[in-house]
């Protein structure tokens, strides 16, 4: 059984479909999980695997299907979690990402308006200046690592901002987002241990609680995070449910930082790979914002997320039992020629390029996407004013992470125009 | 063949000629109105074609459930808000002049 087994990946075209485990989450260090997602769209779309680190488990690998089962969210619950492994049950830290109805539309509410477009507006400004700054202050001629400079640099300024956090403390914000997706059994023993991971939850609660009792009543018009919770009457005690701030400030922490960190060093990997399509960028400004959802689709910086079957159903003939785990594989989705066009190939100029499945569909659509893209959107208009070449200098280092697809360092140089 | 006039939210009107049987949201995209992303296709299942109905000459159909969870959530919703890939073109419809958000999300 090739479920944890810590030797090498069995060829996923070769090996019985039983044996392999879909997890696996060194297929994404070595980026070598599209042959098993294709033979999984092909042969066994809707895959049940026995066994895994994470347990048992269903993968979803089609776009379609991928759609229909975030439609259905009576019979597909995002409780009590959305990745791949069960929290531990005395430590659940509820989040409005992996709640049912009503309650996710209540919590969901209190913080979205941080994301309205009036806040996008204010916000283009200020990220444009930040964005000057840290392509004007990349060295040159030598080489430099994008991920630490540039991309986490600028996701780290953002998340600051978003929660009105400490200044000099922000680097803090992506070291927790980093820990919180780290858990070893979905980085294959890589991550940090359960008991690593609560001193990380227990630090970070810590300095936030604090934050929430100095800001509480203070009447700021400020629309951070943090007063957001504060003034909406449903989340207004929220810091009395330790484990509910808690589980929240992890969405906004990693949903506001991980995907679009590594979306913006994905972008760099890409335009390397398919230097034609960056000439056609260079040639023409306005496909930014096409690029920009195409880097999206092509990163998918969240591959997976799971829903739990709340009750005995039938899902395309598949009898699923209710408690069974089904994985949504967006990194697959986003590979499904029925629905993209050529999809293994990058293409700034295609088609329909925002109907792609890397923010997810239904309720819990990503609720950043579009500061997210707006971010990408300003380091890419900044980036073109300034650099003739980002060159990459060798392999980017990927994490080893089935939920987050991304990178540790990748190593550029810049030439200026 | 019904007409449709769409709004910007700054007001420019487009009226257009609608084929029976597509959505006013593939309208919408067929005619390069700006204003509608329609990011899943059709599906109700993103919430970026959200649109307000000001006006149509036939009843509209009612808001089913996934309509309902994808409106539910635009902070910007009226008692007229529809997502557009939801009302199909059709001579009961008859003419409709659609009011188009600020922004979608």
């Amino acid at each position: 059984m090739a479920a944890g087994d810590k030797g090498a990946l069995a060829d996923p075209q070769t090996t019985p479909l039983s044996e392999l485990d879909v997890s696996d989450p060194r297929r994404f260090e070595l980026d070598c999980w599209q042959p098993l997602f294709e033979r999984l769209r092909r042969e066994s779309p809707i895959h049940f695997q026995a066994e895994s680190p994470a347990g048992a488990f269903w993968s979803i690998t089609r776009f379609d299907d991928i759609v229909a089962v975030e439609k259905d969210t009576e019979t597909f619950s995002s409780e009590p979690t959305i990745a791949i492994i069960d929290p531990p049950d005395e430590r659940r830290a509820p989040s409005f990402i992996a709640m049912d109805q009503p309650q996710h539309d209540i919590q969901r509410r209190a913080v979205q308006p941080v994301v309205a477009p009036k806040n996008l507006l204010e916000f283009e400004a200020l990220i444009r200046t930040r964005t000057g700054e840290a392509l004007d202050s990349l060295p040159e001629r030598e080489t430099f690592d994008w991920v630490e400079l540039v991309s986490r640099n600028l996701t780290t300024q953002m998340l600051a901002t978003l929660f009105d956090f400490p200044w000099d403390l922000r680097e803090k914000l992506s070291e927790w987002s980093d820990a919180i997706t780290s858990d070893e059994r979905m980085t294959a023993g890589t991550g940090l241990s359960r008991e690593e991971r609560l001193l990380v939850i227990q630090e970070f609660l810590g300095v936030f609680t604090q934050l929430w009792h100095e800001r509480k009543g203070d009447d700021q018009e400020s629309f951070d995070l943090i007063r957001l919770l504060q003034r909406d009457p449903n989340t207004a005690n929220m810091v009395d449910d330790p484990l509910n701030y808690a589980g929240n400030l992890m969405l906004l922490i990693v949903g506001g930082n991980d995907t679009t960190r590594n979306s913006m060093s994905g972008g760099v990997l890409f335009l390397n790979e398919y230097p034609e399509q960056f000439e056609k960028v260079r040639a023409d400004r306005r496909l930014i914002p096409s690029m920009v959802s195409e880097i999206i689709r092509f990163q998918t910086p969240l591959p997976h997320m799971r829903r739990t079957v709340t009750r005995d159903t039938q899902f395309k003939g598949h009898t699923m039992k209710k408690g069974d785990k089904v994985v949504l594989w967006y990194c697959s989705a986003n590979r499904d020629a029925t629905v993209i066009t050529n999809p293994d190939t990058f293409l700034v100029d295609r088609d329909s390029v925002r109907n792609h499945a890397s923010f997810g569909f239904g309720i819990h659509r990503c609720m950043g996407n579009r500061l997210a893209e707006m971010q990408l959107r300003i380091v890419w208009e900044e980036a073109l004013d300034r650099f003739k070449h980002i060159t990459l200098m060798g392999p980017p280092t990927r994490i080893c992470n089935n939920f987050v697809r991304g990178y540790s360092h990748m190593p550029v140089q810049v030439t200026r125009v | 063949m019904p007409v449709i006039k769409f709004i910007e939210f700054d007001g420019t009107e487009h009226e257009v000629d609608a084929d029976d049987g597509i959505s006013i949201m593939e309208v919408a995209m067929k005619y390069d109105i700006p204003g509608i992303d329609a990011d899943c296709g059709g599906g109700a299942v993103c919430g970026t074609c959200h649109c307000f109905v000001e006006e149509s000459a036939g009843p509209l159909p009612a808001v089913d459930p996934q309509e309902e969870s994808m409106l539910g959530l635009r902070p910007d919703r009226e008692s007229n808000s529809r997502l557009s890939c939801q009302l199909q073109v059709s001579d009961t419809m008859g003419n409709m002049t659609v009011k188009l958000p600020e922004f979608q999300m």
